[in-house]
């Protein structure tokens, strides 16, 4: 089969990787194709495209894609992410993270490597609880909902993973639904396009441990929240801030690629004290066998 | 050989580790080890090397592994509290069988302890600080210039058996300054990984292989392969099968235990007819050996041994060298981590332990007041 045609096929590994564990109806994999999708609109080589991630649900997704994958402990996704980009910084890198393992844990990486505007393409799959431990709370929980570790109600206040990252200097930072799943896979594209770091928000659904938990019912009644709760920043700016109350808005939040990314500026100090070459060199002798 | 001149234990780590071929240094100031990251901040962008300043410590040994799989030799250094932090990744290395060294400049501890005194207090945490049953190699030197070779030592070891290499070098060592001659980056003989010669269909990241060390490929070289900290098959991809787990396990053994007579490193002087052997590493060791200049001259039979391997334990250089003494003396700046492995392969030999945890360096005369005392 062709790459460009019936895509995701192409992209997985075949090998004794499957049936995967996620939960049926779960939105990870919605993110994983939207991931593969927009790989394959921009052509980018296998070979020089990796995917790193976590722990958590979400870190399992690598494991089922045909590239470079490396599925590593719990919060250092985009540590180790940094090294491998400063070691290769030809290839093109994914990061996939949930929210608890980007956020609470890996929430000191997360805006170190945002401050860094290191080239990294981050993929966050908010589903609002630690799933694979059994429904724990979360950093991105809403306020007054419920967890294991939270039977009367959070009072954690949820991190805004978009203002944060803006904050903390990313150069691309969008949100989506799992819902929405062209919306993820153009914005996916885009972190993939820009020179920088992108953060892509996706909204998912866990109703095996969050639904369950709140009353909110399976993954088609969590999905068709995300239809009619969501909409477009667009029309969010037109309504006044209570009307926005319990709305999920979506889009682009921040673009700015004036900033040049970190290799870029390490590849200025490699030529400033002279070593430029030898890094081309070294880089070369890495390629392919 | 380059001119002598007068140089620091930490700057000789960190030029060993570029004649070395380490190109990729990611780490967190702490005293004492921060001049090695200032040297390689200084020096790796001039051969083509990256250094990054990561948020903490344990993102510098995430981004060391990170860059090793990207196929560039990597380093971090650091000291007791950044070491407790790095321990998870220390074992996804062991795990992933992916090579990086570790420089520990051993402070006195526990906790943030006396940041610039020296200790030997990590001894253990080298060996068992990480969670689960895994093989480790560390080493330790006792000058200057064996801080240079030791760390060529350590890349060339990790490279060769696909291992995170610790070297644990005292605050005395790392803070000293000695007169050396260090040998020409020609003259240096640097090991690099086996990467593999199969095509990548075939390429089994963690199959078998006569040595027990499988060929390792880099990120971005047409090798696409999975690297988890799960067990994993010999492809890579996470297994629960007991047939799989266990094997692995026993190979990863295997391959560091298996060569411990090339991987441990000693020396030795008149141990032949001693009566008392000396059991020594670090800057202790030079304490030792004044001691025992001294106990000749009053015509005492003392001998040393010198361990610059610490892991894997020389077991068996251990019990041929104290089996004709009748007294093994053990100096540490520590409660006694050598010690207890010595005391269990000296059977019923007495086993002295000369111990300061008090951010002290031992002296000569305490160890010869042990070799006096009844």
């Amino acid at each position: 089969m062709k790459r460009g045609e019936h895509s995701a096929y192409a992209y997985l590994r075949h090998s004794k990787r499957f049936p995967h564990v996620w939960c049926p109806g779960c939105g990870i994999g919605i993110v994983m194709g939207a991931i593969i999708r927009a790989v394959d609109q921009l052509q980018l080589d296998p070979d020089h495209t990796a995917i790193i991630s976590g722990i958590g649900c979400t870190s399992r997704m690598p494991v089922y894609m045909d590239f470079n994958t490396m599925h590593t402990t719990h919060g250092r996704a985009l540590a180790f992410a940094t090294g491998l980009k400063l070691a290769r910084p030809d290839m093109h890198i994914i990061v996939v993270m949930g929210d608890g393992d980007a956020l609470a844990i890996g929430g000191n990486h997360f805006i170190h490597a945002a401050r860094r505007n290191i080239d990294l393409t981050s993929v966050i799959v908010n589903n609002q609880i630690y799933g694979m431990t059994g429904g724990q709370l979360s950093p991105t929980t809403p306020f007054e909902m419920r967890a294991t570790t939270a039977p009367y109600g959070n009072i954690d206040p949820a991190f805004p993973i978009t203002d944060l990252s803006i904050a903390a200097g990313a150069a691309f930072v969008a949100r989506s639904t799992v819902y929405h799943s062209q919306e993820l896979e153009k914005y996916v594209r885009t972190g993939l396009e820009t020179r920088g770091f992108a953060v892509i928000e996706a909204l998912s659904n866990c109703h095996t441990t969050y639904g369950r938990l709140n009353n909110l019912g399976g993954a088609v009644e969590m999905m068709r929240h995300f239809k009619q709760a969501s909409i477009t920043r667009k029309a969010a700016e037109k309504l006044a801030a209570e009307e926005l109350e319990g709305r999920i808005v979506r889009g682009v939040f921040h673009h700015d690629i004036s900033r040049k990314d970190y290799s870029t500026l390490y590849r200025e100090i490699q030529e400033k004290a002279g070593g430029a070459e030898l890094a081309n060199e070294r880089i070369d002798s890495m390629e392919m066998v | 050989m380059a001119a002598p001149r007068m140089m620091q234990g930490n700057e000789a780590c960190a030029a060993g580790a570029i004649a070395a071929g380490c190109r990729f240094f990611g780490g967190y100031p702490i005293t004492p080890s921060t001049d090695i990251a200032e040297y390689m901040a200084r020096e790796l962008p001039r051969v083509g090397g990256v250094f990054i300043q990561m948020e903490d410590e344990i993102a510098g040994i995430a981004a060391v592994i990170g860059a090793s799989l990207g196929g560039a030799k990597a380093m971090t250094a650091t000291s007791g509290p950044g070491f407790s932090l790095m321990q998870e990744n220390i074992g996804y290395a062991a795990m992933t069988e992916v090579p990086c060294v570790i420089v520990n400049v051993m402070r006195l501890g526990p906790s943030t302890g006396r940041p610039t005194s020296p200790s030997q207090g990590d001894v253990m945490q080298a060996r068992w600080g990480s969670h689960g049953d895994h093989p480790i190699i560390a080493l330790s030197p006792a000058s200057v210039l064996e801080t240079f070779e030791l760390t060529v030592r350590a890349f060339n070891l990790s490279e060769r058996y696909r291992t995170p290499v610790i070297v644990l070098v005292d605050e005395v060592v790392g803070h000293m300054r000695e007169k050396v001659t260090l040998p020409r980056s020609e003259d240096v003989k640097a090991i690099d990984r086996i990467r593999p010669s199969e095509p990548p269909e075939w390429y089994k990241p963690y199959g078998s292989s006569p040595n027990d060390v499988p060929p390792l490929a880099s990120f971005g070289s047409g090798y696409r392969y999975h690297v988890t900290g799960l067990h994993h098959d010999s492809a890579g991809f996470p297994t629960d099968r007991v047939d799989e787990v266990e094997p692995w396990a026993r190979r990863i053994f295997r391959k560091i235990k298996g060569s411990v007579n090339h991987i441990a490193q000693y020396e030795t002087d008149g141990v032949e007819d001693a009566r008392t052997i000396v059991v020594a590493y670090g800057s202790v060791a030079r304490a030792a050996s004044e001691a025992i200049r001294v106990a000749r001259s009053r015509r005492r039979k003392v001998g040393l041994l010198r361990l610059k391997t610490l892991w894997p334990f020389p077991t068996r250089v251990i019990g041929q060298v104290c089996r004709e003494a009748r007294r093994v003396i053990v100096p540490e700046m520590n409660l006694g981590q050598i010690a207890i492995e010595v005391e269990r392969i000296a059977g019923d030999r007495k086993v002295r332990r000369v111990n300061r945890i008090d951010g002290e360096m031992i002296t000569p005369q305490q160890i010869l007041d042990a070799m006096e005392a009844k």
